[in-house]
């Protein structure tokens, strides 16, 4: 991140960035993926493309919206996979999963959002007050949506900030529900097309629902090696694949993943392991780890154990579901989205059960010793949820371990000691 | 074979010498501003073959002083289990933690809650408390046994509960039935975490807050099964990482 060949200050100064600050940042989250990522042993080879990317996070990809915008091209910055990519990217825009993965500029959140709101949120934020985002500042309409209390009236905020469209989220699953989802999307469809001034047809829809659908499948070969014993690829990786795909190029990502898959299906047939025989295995289920939080996985994989799955939303719920491609018509391709995303099980749902029948059987499904329930403080959605985990977990015969924290590095002594002692106990 | 058990926790260093799985000496000594040299004086006082390090210092005493490491929450374990063989479960209230742990068969860890952020109702919190009192850590037993009836304290938090009892103070209550009420705000908070793991007796209190006898007296008096006190309860995590190797 420090040693990059182009100077791209002149493009950061052209959006807007308080370059400082900046400076500062990629400073701080090039160290801390220094010291998190390069210090593992034993990486398969296509992790090197991560590496590349996170390299050059804030320089070539901004480089790439900037010329596509250039051309005229449009970009759409989301906050949430509920924000379905395959409508933005049939309308011709492309789709940026904005990152709110660290703590910055919290002394100006707390003039607008009260202390005691997630740090999710808090960094959301603080991205933007603290002009550190070139995504953020590249973007020509961000989509908002209504999954918990707190980034709904954030996004209030934000919006007075910046072009932001909310799109309301139903909180149950019921097929009025369902329906009414279906209309948010006709909704979108038609902000798209005011966006992009294109209009979606069935052939555009239909070729990025399959696009998309091949980033999925590439994740999930990625994540189906995570099975075998000993896994093939840390759990800072896996979950560091998923981060990047909520932003990079689609097609090239899918490629180095499907490569990446290759490598560590080989070296699940040659018994390779990237953890020391014995490491405990974990699996993480809980709030999203948005861009750049690794804090957990990195507690977990220092403490000699090794994260086999995350159910989260920078996991499985992003990859495991497919949408339908044998829709031929605009129509029955919205009944589609509609079904497949809806069937996505946040905890800002009520009822959520499916979300307790996932963890247990990914727990089992990737042979994980134990599951971590992980929660950020203040996001009340998975901390109330958390006691149903955690009791259906221990029904299902398996040791949990409760955490509830945020993005400072105040509380890492005390819950190192937590998860040694968990690992110590499986 | 000898084994040195050191606990490098954040008021104190313990250590415990094992010979062939049998306790032959014991120290403590305050953590101060250098635990590691209290630690070392242990190291450098009797031969040893082995050293392992628990506590909040225990992968600094492992790179300092070679040896392996393992959680406050296994050692306690093993220690408690071994001293009480029939023991179902261990409170391990320190310095700046608190610890619940239930027990399997053989002294395994089954599950366990720990304070995260803060040293809210932990031995800090009470040398706080007893400061604000003008009461040393005994007197403040003392008193609170003393008193029939606590003042009841709202805050666990040390600064917002330091507060409260200078607003008490000031308003002219009286001091005993403070202190009675600052050791029933920790029982109760301590006995809704044993809850929360499942905890059943034979419980095992043990670290330095098993030291005070108003704490003993509040959490065998709320806690449904037999409360077991070992006789030098700050050792037991020391002896337990000690044992840990054996085991």
């Amino acid at each position: 991140m420090s040693d990059q060949a182009v100077d791209y200050h002149p493009m950061w100064a052209e959006l807007g960035l308080d370059l400082p600050m900046h400076d500062a940042l990629l400073e701080a989250v090039g160290g801390m993926y220094g010291a998190t990522f390069m210090t593992q042993n034993n990486r398969p080879e296509g992790t090197g493309y991560l590496d590349f990317v996170m390299g050059e996070v804030h320089g070539l990809r901004i480089k790439e919206l900037h010329d596509f915008r250039k051309a005229g091209g449009k970009v759409v910055g989301t906050y949430c996979l509920y924000v379905p990519e395959e409508l933005i990217r049939a309308a011709g825009a492309w789709s940026i999963g904005i990152c709110a993965g660290a703590e910055w500029a919290y002394d100006q959140v707390e003039q607008i959002l009260p202390r005691n709101t997630c740090a999710l949120i808090k960094s959301m934020m603080g991205f933007k007050l603290g002009k550190v985002c070139p995504y953020l500042e590249e973007a020509d309409l961000l989509i908002g949506e209504t999954t918990c209390d707190g980034k709904k009236k954030a996004y209030e905020e934000l919006g007075k900030l910046q072009n932001l469209y909310v799109m309301e989220l139903p909180q149950m699953k019921r097929a009025k529900d369902v329906a009414f989802w279906r209309s948010e999307l006709v909704d979108l469809i038609a902000k798209l097309e005011e966006l992009t001034g294109n209009t979606i047809t069935a052939e555009s829809l239909k070729a990025s629902i399959r696009e998309v659908n091949d980033k999925r499948r590439a994740l999930q070969r990625v994540n189906a090696a995570r099975a075998a014993v000993p896994t093939p690829i840390s759990g800072l990786d896996s979950l560091l694949a998923v981060q990047v795909a909520f932003y990079d190029d689609v097609p090239r990502f899918t490629k180095m993943m499907n490569t990446l898959a290759d490598e560590l299906e080989k070296r699940v047939a040659d018994g390779i392991g990237v953890a020391p025989k014995g490491a405990k295995r974990v699996l993480i289920t809980g709030t999203p780890m948005a861009l750049p939080n690794w804090k957990l996985h990195q507690i977990v994989e220092t403490a000699g154990g090794v994260v086999v799955g995350e159910e989260m939303c920078t996991g499985s719920r992003y990859f495991e579901k497919l949408v339908d491609e044998g829709g031929a018509t605009i129509e029955d391709m919205l009944d589609d989205l509609a079904a497949k995303y809806l069937d996505i099980n946040c905890a800002c749902f009520t009822p959520n059960d499916g979300r307790l029948d996932d963890v247990v059987r990914m727990a089992r499904e990737l042979n994980a010793d134990g599951v971590i329930d992980y929660s950020l403080q203040f996001c009340g959605t998975y901390q109330i949820e958390s006691t149903a985990v955690q009791k259906t977990v221990r029904d299902a015969g398996l040791p949990v371990l409760s955490i509830d924290t945020d993005y400072s590095a105040e509380d890492v002594g005390q819950l190192s000691t937590r998860v040694e002692a968990f690992l110590e106990m499986l | 074979m000898r084994v040195l058990g050191l606990d490098i926790g954040s008021r104190s260093v313990d250590a415990v010498w094992l010979e062939d799985g049998r306790m032959v000496d014991w120290a403590v000594a305050d953590s101060g501003f250098d635990p590691g040299s209290a630690a070392a004086v242990f190291v450098d006082r009797a031969a040893h073959d082995a050293i392992v390090s628990t506590g909040y210092g225990r992968h600094g005493a492992r790179e300092r002083f070679g040896g392996t490491a393992v959680t406050e929450i296994t050692a306690y374990g093993v220690g408690a289990a071994r001293l009480f063989p029939h023991a179902s479960s261990v409170l391990d209230i320190g310095g700046q933690d608190t610890k619940v742990i239930s027990l399997g068969p053989g002294g395994k860890v089954t599950d366990f809650e720990m304070n995260d952020k803060c040293a809210a109702g932990t031995g800090k919190f009470l040398e706080v408390m007893a400061r604000a009192l003008g009461f040393t850590l005994e007197e403040m037993a003392e008193q609170g046994i003393a008193a029939s009836t606590g003042v009841s304290i709202s805050s666990m938090c040390t600064v917002f509960a330091e507060s409260e009892v200078t607003g008490l103070v000031h308003r002219g209550e009286d001091r005993a039935r403070i202190a009675r009420g600052l050791h029933e705000s920790i029982a109760k908070r301590t006995l809704s975490s044993l809850k929360r793991v499942n905890a059943q007796g034979p419980l095992v209190f043990a670290g330095g807050v098993a030291k005070n006898p108003a704490m003993v007296a509040l959490i065998t008096d709320g806690f449904a099964g037999e409360v077991l006190v070992p006789a030098e309860a700050q050792i037991v995590g020391a002896y337990g990482a000690a044992l840990s190797l054996a085991e």
